[in-house]
């Protein structure tokens, strides 16, 4: 199997510090795989550098079956390549409806001119509606996304993710905030998103990756500490030390 | 279907039409007479500040850019056709003169004589190279929006690839405006120093229609400008493009990683505004008669921003508004015709106070009416703000804050 | 035979006089009572030489008091009269002596050695004055020959005369040579002024070149100067005829028109230069007008001859040596001008940092651009200027002043936070225009308060001299001042952040206003005492500039966007960025102006581009926030 994303010997240090230490992580084009960590494992910095928004100072991102290094791409152009992002707190415009955020995400060309000359058509617009559907969202269409509740947009944004459809999903500590039922959903919903696709969550609730039942790494210090299933990675003295000792 | 979707395009139109309409048969040249030439030439550029206001409100008020400096570009506008109005003027002067020689002059005489009268007051006997389509209405129309627009595109591109924005942005923007007066005023530049360009009121070939007739031709013209400079903002702002810009605006970050190259978007964005504020500028400058770096310094810059925050930004009726308004009380106030106000203590004389009435006006629409005058509006078509639970629309500093929202 | 004088002057060194003087002025009584240029110097050298008590005597004569009663000379003093040789008073009336200038001049010549032996130094120092204020050949003698000096400043000044006067006037080249050479390090006017002379060159045309002419650049035509230069000097040395210029050509084609053509094409052609052309040369063919020079001839005329700058100075050995001193006193005058420069730099940096430092703080740790900035400073220069008029002493008003200005702009400061940025926090363009809107207002009231015109704001005197080294290097004392001002702010900004309870709480709002919040910390008063204090200091530096400047309602607007450039240049939230900011806009500026410096717009124009350009590759300043918050 070769890997969808290819992170090697990355090293990241803000002022000394080091965030990410000579990090390697593969993941394949259908995966679902959570990475877990105590604070200031270095998770988030390890999904900055991949999405494009910080530069490590050593190491290579490799991409795709062409093995394109995203280091050289502009956050932009890492998200036409495929790679998505679901952030913590839900990020939808909130001064706009939610048939705009979901144009919006569409899978189109994104340069200024070609989103100039783009008109909506009824396949774009049926496209819309499938999707605000898909994510329980269909009659609030015209309204402005600032108006939904705060799972709302929660889905709003997912739904924005599936519009452009990645290959590889990088999602932020999606059960932060849910209820009970919320979390079950959206363990049913990245599941499915993994038949199709790579998709990372990154969480440091272990109730809830036990739930994903998939391959784990453990982040440490900025390095992998372990990986496999979560039930073996917990076996790992040093990874108990590191739950337990802190 | 742009109309459709925005019914206040077809109100404005209408608006501006009946406006046009109204003042041509008030004006001395083909109406009644009830207004003043004067008084045509002011309507006519208030209407071109009007214009610029909405490339101002395009940048600021949906792209999230703050420019301090756009009325760079307005002036710069105003140079380039004010190139064309004098070389063209001074040329049928000279021409005239040395036609009663016995000796017929060569081309290069007649430019000598045009470039004497034009740069005997900077002390300077060749024609700079930058005036070298001076002779070219074609040419210079064309680098009224060539030069902004390339000026624009520079600056913007040096400025957005290294993700300078907020203050930072509005502080170069207005650095950028102010080193561009700096540059005019200086007389070896070939833009005659602090003397500027003057008489562009008389337009070349029509030396015999009276500037009555040409005002009323000038306000059509800036009215037109208008109308199209309106329908394309509104089409920028209308579709996706204007839903990308807005959400750029808003989060930054969010709209980089849906994929879409923010960089290029406020590029485009700052740019086409530049060069409608420069075609505002070229119609302007024409009906005011002279130009000289004053107009570009960095204040002329920020009172366009003004005008748009009291209007009403990221709405372009609001910027319309905001300028007319504006500028019309300006100049009532300052030309000594409000009446005197007599606290008893002390007599407030307009000409002196207004400032003092516009800075704390302006201070406190930013704080009481965020949404500016236009939020009148809203009022009578009842219009509704969402209701948001006090949060922001948007995490960036630009984005616009519930408080805004609210009309 | 001047020649013959000096050395004659040199033999004749006192005490050994040849003559007395009652002889020496008996024997040549005719020649004195009636000089002659041409015939009185072996006369004055005779006086010269007649002793200590001939000093009073020329100095007498040269003056026109010198007048003879009956056969006696006598020295006139006011209403007195004493003879020339004995000094006894003489009642009688006495007839003054009127030589003319250029004997004079040569009196006064032979004077310079009697004043350089006087026994009072400052009438020593005095005469060589006189000589450095107008030298002639004959005081280079006059030097040499003069006894040893006893006072060593005037000893080291005679001797550096005298070699200047060498350089000048000797015969010997080679003794020249040395005395340039003993200037290998001095900068001193008085020497330029000498060493220029001898690089006069004068442009000559021949065709070819004068024998042992000292040439100092061969003007080769086409190579080192274009060929109608050339030509011009031809023309104007007589040595070929004037090209026509078009001008000249337009009124002769205009005297000869005749039935609508001139010679024999149409006038309405005549707006092409080719036909004008023609026209001329048919004119020139029927012999109307003067034939015009063709181009073949102005070339071989310039060809046949030699351009060339040649040095007045015949000895090439002089004018290398005197070439070689210049460029390299020019090379350290430079040095001693870059010196200069820093120092103008310096305080230039130090008066940007006191205007920006309360910029930096405010916009550090609110966020917030001030943009009524200026109309505080313009606030603390008005309050200085109120002071001055309400208190007489200067040196207590401008103490008075700096306190009362920087609680003005204190109180100023906390009532606009108060009112308008508390309320529009975190939404920092909208604070920028606001701000904005008050900066108009303000400066609006200042105009209708104080007027249009400049009211000054005078420095006590103890603030008004200079402090200088050498000649060139040199900085007044308020820039010093200025400069300490600066430093001491610096010192108190560090001190308020890093070692008070203010500071402390300042910092932990910047860094987490909610969690100082719940520590107790009440995040909007420490905001409006930051905005409070960045207010003030703007005051204060309002003062400083306006004792240099003049206070007017745009006095903030002048100095509000160097402000900003060195905020923005420096980077937000650090005082060493904001100098840093300082110093480079500061040196920058300096720089620019002195490779520009008739024009100080052009300077600005590209210091603003120069910074436009820095923000590219530094997009956080100088010195950026580092770490992860950055990152955010």
């Amino acid at each position: 199997m070769t890997a969808l994303l290819e992170v090697s010997g990355v090293t990241k240090s803000f002022d000394g510090f080091k965030a990410i230490n000579d990090l390697s992580f593969n993941i394949g084009p259908a995966e679902l795989r959570a990475v877990i960590g105590p604070n200031g494992a270095g998770k988030t910095t390890f999904m900055d550098i991949v999405t494009g928004k910080t530069r490590p100072d050593r190491g290579q991102v490799l991409w795709g079956e062409r093995s394109v290094s995203l280091l050289k791409m502009s956050e932009a152009q890492i998200a036409r390549a495929g790679i998505g992002r679901k952030f913590q707190r839900p990020t939808v415009f909130e001064d706009q409806t939610v048939a705009d955020n979901l144009t919006m995400a569409l899978k189109a060309p994104r340069g200024p001119f070609a989103v100039l000359r783009w008109k909506p058509s009824a396949k774009s617009a049926n496209r819309v509606t499938a999707l605000a559907g898909e994510v329980g969202l269909a009659d609030r269409l015209a309204r402005k996304a600032g108006e939904l509740s705060h799972g709302q947009k929660q889905w709003l944004e997912i739904g924005m993710l599936l519009a452009s459809a990645p290959r590889l999903l990088l999602v932020d500590e999606p059960a932060a905030g849910m209820t009970l039922a919320e979390r079950e959903q959206t363990t049913t919903l990245l599941r499915r998103l993994a038949e199709t696709r790579a998709v990372v969550v990154v969480e440091h609730d272990m109730d809830f990756v036990r739930r994903l039942n998939c391959k784990v790494t453990v982040l440490h210090q900025g390095a992998v500490l372990a990986e496999g299933s979560l039930d073996h990675v917990s076996a790992n003295p040093e990874v108990i030390d590191v739950y337990l000792g802190r | 279907m742009l109309i459709r979707k925005h019914p206040s395009v077809l109100v404005f139109l209408s608006l501006l039409a009946i406006f046009t309409v109204a003042v041509t048969l008030m004006s001395e040249a083909y109406g009644s007479g009830v207004i003043a030439t004067s008084t045509v030439k002011t309507l006519g550029k208030t209407l071109c500040l009007a214009l610029a206001a909405v490339a101002m409100d395009l940048v600021w008020g949906y792209a999230g850019i703050l420019s301090l400096g756009h009325m760079a570009f307005f002036a710069l506008g105003g140079y380039m056709i004010g190139m064309w109005l004098m070389y063209a003027r001074t040329g049928e002067i000279v021409a005239a003169t040395l036609a009663t020689a016995p000796i017929p002059p060569t081309p290069e005489e007649l430019q000598q004589g045009i470039t004497g009268q034009i740069f005997g007051v900077v002390g300077s006997a060749d024609l700079p190279l930058t005036w070298t389509f001076a002779g070219s209405l074609p040419m210079q129309l064309l680098l009224v929006l060539a030069v902004p627009g390339l000026l624009a595109f520079l600056f913007g591109w040096l400025a957005f690839r290294s993700r300078v924005n907020g203050v930072y942005l509005s502080i170069l923007t207005q650095a950028m405006t102010l080193a561009l007066s700096l540059w005019l005023f200086q007389n070896d530049n070939g833009f005659r120093g602090n003397n500027g360009l003057s008489g562009l009121q008389n337009i070349p070939g029509l030396a015999e229609v009276p500037q009555a007739v040409i005002s009323i031709w000038f306000l059509w013209a800036s009215a037109l400008l208008m109308a199209g400079g309106y329908l394309l903002a509104t089409w920028l702002t209308a579709g996706k493009f204007g839903s990308v810009i807005r959400a750029i605006r808003d989060d930054e970050t969010r709209v980089r990683f849906l994929g879409y190259p923010v960089e290029a978007y406020k590029l485009t964005v700052f740019t086409i505004s530049a060069m409608i504020c420069a075609a505002a500028g070229a119609l302007y400058y024409p009906q005011a008669g002279i130009i000289n770096p004053a107009e570009l310094a960095p204040i002329a810059s920020v009172y366009l921003a003004v005008w748009v925050a009291i209007g009403g930004r990221g709405r372009l009726y609001g910027a319309v508004i905001g300028a007319i308004v504006v500028s019309l009380l300006s100049s009532w106030f300052t030309g000594g015709r409000a009446p005197a106000l007599d606290l008893g203590f002390a007599r407030i004389e307009w000409v002196d106070w207004w400032q003092v009435l516009l800075g704390f006006g302006f201070v406190a629409v930013t704080l009481f009416a965020p949404r500016g005058l236009s939020s009148l509006i809203d009022v009578v078509a009842r219009l509704r703000p969402p209701r948001r639970m006090g949060t922001d629309l948007g995490p960036d500093f630009s984005a616009l804050r519930e408080r805004e929202a609210e009309a | 035979m001047r020649h013959l004088l000096l050395t004659l002057l040199m033999l004749l060194a006192p005490p050994a006089f040849a003559q007395d003087l009652a002889s020496v002025l008996q024997t040549h009584r005719d020649q004195i009572e009636k000089p002659s240029r041409r015939t009185i110097a072996p006369v004055i050298e005779a006086l010269a030489g007649a002793g200590p008590q001939a000093g009073p005597v020329l100095e007498a004569w040269a003056d026109r008091r010198l007048g003879l009663s009956g056969e006696r000379f006598v020295i006139v003093e006011g209403d007195r009269a004493t003879d020339a040789v004995t000094g006894t008073p003489v009642l009688e009336e006495a007839r003054l002596l009127k030589p003319n200038s250029g004997v004079r001049g040569l009196i006064g010549a032979a004077l310079v050695q009697f004043q350089l032996a006087d026994s009072d130094p400052a009438r020593r120092a005095a005469a060589l004055d006189a000589i450095a204020r107008a030298p002639d050949d004959t005081h280079l003698a006059a030097l040499r020959a003069a006894g040893d000096e006893p006072d060593p400043t005037l000893a080291a000044r005679r001797a550096r005369l005298e070699r200047l006067l060498t350089i000048r006037f000797d015969r010997d080249p080679q003794a020249r040579i040395a005395a340039i050479d003993t200037f290998s390090d001095d900068t001193g006017a008085d020497l330029q002024a000498v060493l220029n002379p001898l690089l006069a060159t004068t442009r000559i045309v021949a065709p070819k070149f004068p024998e042992g002419a000292n040439v100092a650049a061969d003007l080769t035509p086409g190579e080192y100067m274009p060929e109608d230069e050339a030509y011009r000097l031809l023309v104007d040395a007589g040595l070929a005829p004037a090209r026509l210029a078009p001008e000249a050509q337009k009124l002769a084609l205009a005297a000869h028109v005749v039935n609508g053509a001139v010679g024999g094409v149409p006038v309405a052609e005549l707006s092409r230069p080719d036909r004008r052309d023609a026209a001329y040369d048919a004119l020139a063919a029927a012999g109307l007008v003067p034939p015009a020079a063709t181009a073949a001839q102005v070339e071989r005329a310039v060809s046949a001859h030699r351009f060339a700058d040649i040095y007045t100075e015949p000895d090439s050995g002089v004018t290398d040596a005197a070439r070689g001193a210049l460029r390299a006193m020019a090379l350290r005058q430079g040095v001693m001008q870059a010196a200069d420069l820093t120092l103008d730099a310096l305080s230039l940096a130090s008066i940007y940092f006191l205007a920006a430092i309360g910029l930096a703080i405010t916009f550090g740790v609110m966020g917030v651009i001030n943009m009524a900035h200026g109309e505080f400073i313009m606030m603390g220069a008005y309050t200085g200027y109120v002071v001055q008029t309400l208190i007489g002493g200067r040196t207590l008003s401008l103490v008075v002043a700096l306190p009362s200005a920087f609680a003005v702009t204190f109180l100023a400061g906390v009532v606009l936070y108060r009112l308008v940025i508390r309320h529009l926090a975190s939404r920092p363009l909208e604070t920028l225009l606001a701000t904005f809107g008050v900066s108009i207002a303000l400066q609006q009231i200042a105009k209708n308060i104080f007027g249009t015109q400049a009211r000054p704001l005078t420095a006590p005197a103890w603030l008004e001299g200079s402090v200088g080294w050498g000649e060139i290097v040199s900085i007044s004392t308020i820039r010093i001042a200025i400069f300490g001002l600066a430093l001491l702010f610096l010192c108190l900004f560090l001190w308020i952040m890093n070692r008070s309870r203010l500071g402390l709480e300042v910092r932990a709002v910047t860094q987490n206003p909610g969690m100082a919040a719940s520590m107790g910390i009440n995040p909007d008063r420490i905001a409006m005492l930051t905005f409070g204090l960045g207010s003030g200091i703007a005051g204060i530096a309002g003062v400083a500039i306006g004792l240099f400047a003049k206070v007017t309602s745009e006095l903030g607007s002048d100095y509000i966007v160097q402000s900003f450039m060195t905020v923005v240049v420096g980077g937000v939230g650090n005082i060493w960025g904001t100098l840093a900011g300082a110093a480079l806009i500061g040196f920058l500026q300096k720089g620019i102006e002195v490779m520009n410096p008739a024009n100080t717009l052009a300077a600005q124009t590209w210091m603003i581009l120069l910074i436009i350009i820095f923000i590219q590759f530094r997009p956080r300043g100088i010195m950026p926030t580092r770490g992860r918050a950055a990152e955010a």
